[in-house]
């Protein structure tokens, strides 16, 4: 930590007795936040579990209209991004500046790719009148419950998508600090935190991932 | 012992002034003040829907309004007592004023999320809450599915509603969780911690497990109702009872949630009031935690009638009896503290052993509901409704009013007349047995939850029912009263004035704006009472 650049100067707030403190309090915090997070999504693994031993036939059926190779294209962008996160993360642990900037704007720019190739695959499947299964309009379909695969796969990537949008938002707050200057070794717990988060959106889609297009 | 912080007058309440200075305050004891009036102002409105109720069924058919506004009285009054009042009733506001200063901390460890999530809670209150401006709400505070879903009513206004101010919930426990353990003042070791935290602890856990269940659970009925997924909807290919499965997960254990926090407030008041140290502190303590454990295993009971396997009811029967041993531990640990103890009975201990009354009737009537054969009889029958009331308003409601008797004088800074609030409380008990202890008669006989009339044979046991519930309301008006008058010109409250031990009584009342003048330092555990003269 000899090289480091006075640059922000952060004081922790009064009710802490240091900034290291302060530091393992909010990744405390933000622990617990990702675990009501697993619990927010729990239900809906739940109701998948229920619905697929329950009507197997519907899934084998439903994915079928599921494209793996955008899914697996998304896996891969979403991945690249958390390996970008990470250098955001070490760089602002390190007081590089730059590859903070680098890595938050990479992050960003992958999270947006995620979202074109989302957009262009529910499009697509609205325009062939697959639906939730309150709107579904798909003719042809074989077993009477695969609307309700398509529901769990609007919720479920909804929902993720959702969350990624979330993610994007934290980023761009995090990189406007970052391009002020604001983090270095002694203080980058904004970043730290983003970086968490980001990691348990793409952590998600990877189970997301097999279990809605690779289910066959 | 005291350390008077306040020598120069300067305390929270006047530390800034004006109105701004209160909405954007992240002192954690200006938001408990605001939680707690703004928790009361809902207190009041489900309570005037309780009123309407019992009037409604003070005799069978129309008595002052028609089965739909019925429907809508009883929805409103549960949503809200519920939602609105009983689960924030303890956590947000004496947990936001009590908890720091038991730890002898300077604030929450996240103070401006803290006042987010008061803003959450405004938020989904008033939401849920304008629904009323629209077209009301009518499938009660459960909002089963597939009622909720053909329901014509603002049903997903209130929905979004309680989903926001579930999410208040979870930002306020991380908070608190993440508190306790980082900001505790030196020689506050985990085995010296007031039951109060431990308590709160519990209910945290709960509320960071079991409330994303239940946001995520509304927010698949909004979508139900808005974009037809149908999980839960059978014209659909959904299934109903795997909404009451969901529903139940979170519902059960926020039980705890609302009781919990009561447990510890009585926790806190035997000893002071006893003059002895609490009985097992740390069978206390387990006990809290096994029945935050327990909590989230037992959710099946509540669907012994909903077609649920009989291996799974039997289970879920079996699992729901320890909770009774744990509520045991605990009653008779409160019992064994008062006894041979120098007993005060100044009003928190009046409260207290009422609480000790009303919820041990309501816990023993749960062992009625937890047994199949008992539950398929009892099941929607007004039995029910007495337990529930007799666990939470007599839980937690009077948990509550323990604690706001306690903690008066070192919130407001001002003493309260013990004789108005002997007899306000007699009233409440009286009036609240009067109430609902008719309900386990009529219930066992048959007698069903929610409907607008009832057979002439009931008319009777409603009628005490009814008289029960307006001798509650004016104890509750006197209660008001008393200590609105004291805050205006009660007489000056001193630091510690019922000689407690906990370490907010070493501070001034109403403490300074950063709680303690020197960071407090713990050497004995927290009922420790041999130095400390009353
Ligand atoms: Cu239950």
């Amino acid at each position: 930590m000899a090289e480091v650049a006075v640059h922000g100067h952060h004081h922790h707030a009064h009710h802490f007795e240091s900034s290291e403190h302060e530091f393992v309090s909010c990744k405390q915090g933000m622990w617990l936040f990702l675990l009501q997070e697993v619990l927010f999504f729990s239900p809906l693994f739940v109701a998948y579990a229920i619905f697929r031993s329950l009507y197997p036939g519907a899934f084998m059926e439903g994915h079928q209209y599921l494209d793996w190779r955008m899914g697996g294209l998304n896996t891969l962008v979403l991945i690249s991004s958390s390996l970008s996160m990470a250098l955001a993360v070490s760089g602002a642990q390190r007081s590089q500046t730059k590859r903070t900037v680098i890595g938050l704007s990479l992050t960003l720019f992958f999270a947006l790719c995620f979202l074109v190739v989302k957009y262009f695959e529910y499009s697509h499947k609205l325009h062939l009148g697959i639906s939730t299964a309150g709107f579904f309009s798909l003719p042809g379909i074989h077993d009477p419950k695969t609307p309700l695969f398509f529901s769990l796969y609007f919720v479920m990537t909804g929902l993720h998508g959702i969350h990624v949008i979330g993610g994007m938002i934290a980023i761009i707050w995090v990189l406007r600090r970052a391009r002020r200057n604001e983090f270095n070794a002694q203080y980058n717990t904004p970043v730290e935190m983003v970086g968490l988060y980001w990691h348990f959106v793409d952590l998600v889609w990877i189970y997301l991932f097999p279990m809605l297009y690779l289910v066959g | 012992m005291t350390q008077s912080g306040a020598a120069h007058g300067d305390n929270y309440l006047n530390h800034e002034k004006g109105i701004k200075s209160w909405l954007t305050t992240v002192d954690h004891k200006r938001i408990g003040v605001m939680y707690l009036f703004t928790v009361l102002a809902f207190f009041l409105v489900g309570g005037i829907f309780a009123l309407l109720v019992r009037l409604e069924l003070f005799s069978p058919g129309h008595t002052i309004v028609g089965p739909q506004t019925y429907n809508q009285f009883f929805s409103y009054h549960g949503t809200i007592m519920v939602f609105m009042v009983i689960i924030p009733l303890i956590p947000s506001t004496f947990g936001n004023f009590i908890l720091p200063m038991h730890l002898g901390a300077k604030d929450v460890a996240f103070p401006r999320l803290n006042l987010l999530s008061y803003y959450l809670y405004i938020g989904g209150a008033f939401l849920a809450a304008s629904t009323m401006a629209f077209k009301g709400i009518d499938s009660g505070w459960t909002f089963y599915a597939p009622l909720s879903l053909q329901s014509r009513a603002s049903t997903t206004l209130v929905l979004t509603g309680a989903f926001i101010m579930g999410f208040s919930g979870i930002i306020t426990a991380l908070n608190f969780i993440t508190t306790t353990h980082k900001l505790r003042a030196k020689g506050l070791t985990w085995d010296r911690l007031p039951l109060f935290i431990w308590a709160m602890y519990a209910t945290n856990i709960i509320q960071i497990l079991a409330t994303p269940v239940l946001a995520l659970t509304l927010l698949l009925l909004v979508a139900e109702r808005v974009l037809g997924i149908g999980f839960f909807d059978p014209t659909l290919g959904g299934d109903p009872v795997l909404f009451q499965h969901f529903f139940w997960f979170y519902s059960h254990p926020a039980v705890y949630i609302m009781i919990l926090p009561a447990m510890g407030i009585i926790n806190e008041v035997i000893p002071v009031f006893s003059r002895k140290t609490i009985f097992s502190y740390k069978a206390m303590a387990a006990a809290i935690f096994g029945i935050a454990i327990v909590a989230f295993v037992v959710w099946g009971h509540h669907m012994f009638a909903s077609g649920q396997s009989d291996t799974a009811s039997f289970l879920f029967s079996l699992i729901t009896k320890l909770v009774g041993v744990a509520t045991g531990i605990k009653v008779f640990a409160w019992l064994a503290t008062m006894y041979k103890g120098s007993i005060r009975f100044n009003a928190p201990m009046l409260w207290a052993m009422a609480f000790i009354f009303v919820f041990t009737v309501g816990g023993l009537t749960g062992i009625y509901l937890s047994t199949i054969a008992t539950d398929i009889h009892l099941t929607d029958t007004y039995f029910v409704v007495a337990h529930f009331h007799y666990t939470m308003v007599g839980g937690a409601i009077t948990g509550f009013m323990a604690g706001i008797h306690y903690w008066f004088p070192k919130i407001f800074g001002k003493m309260y007349k013990e004789g108005p609030a002997a007899v306000a409380c007699a009233l409440v008990f009286i009036g609240f047995n009067l109430t609902f202890f008719p309900q386990f008669i009529a219930g066992s006989r048959g007698m069903p939850r929610r409907y607008y009339d009832y057979a002439p044979e009931f008319t009777y046991l409603n009628q005490l029912s009814t008289i029960g519930s307006f001798m509650v309301a004016i104890g509750f008006v006197v209660t008001a009263i008393y200590l609105f008058q004291a805050m205006r010109n009660g007489a000056k409250a001193p630091a510690n004035p019922w000689g407690s031990a906990t370490l907010e009584w070493r501070t001034a009342s109403p403490p300074p704006h950063d709680n303690f003048s020197t960071d407090p330092v713990v050497t004995a555990g927290p009922y420790d009472y041999s130095s400390i003269k009353v």
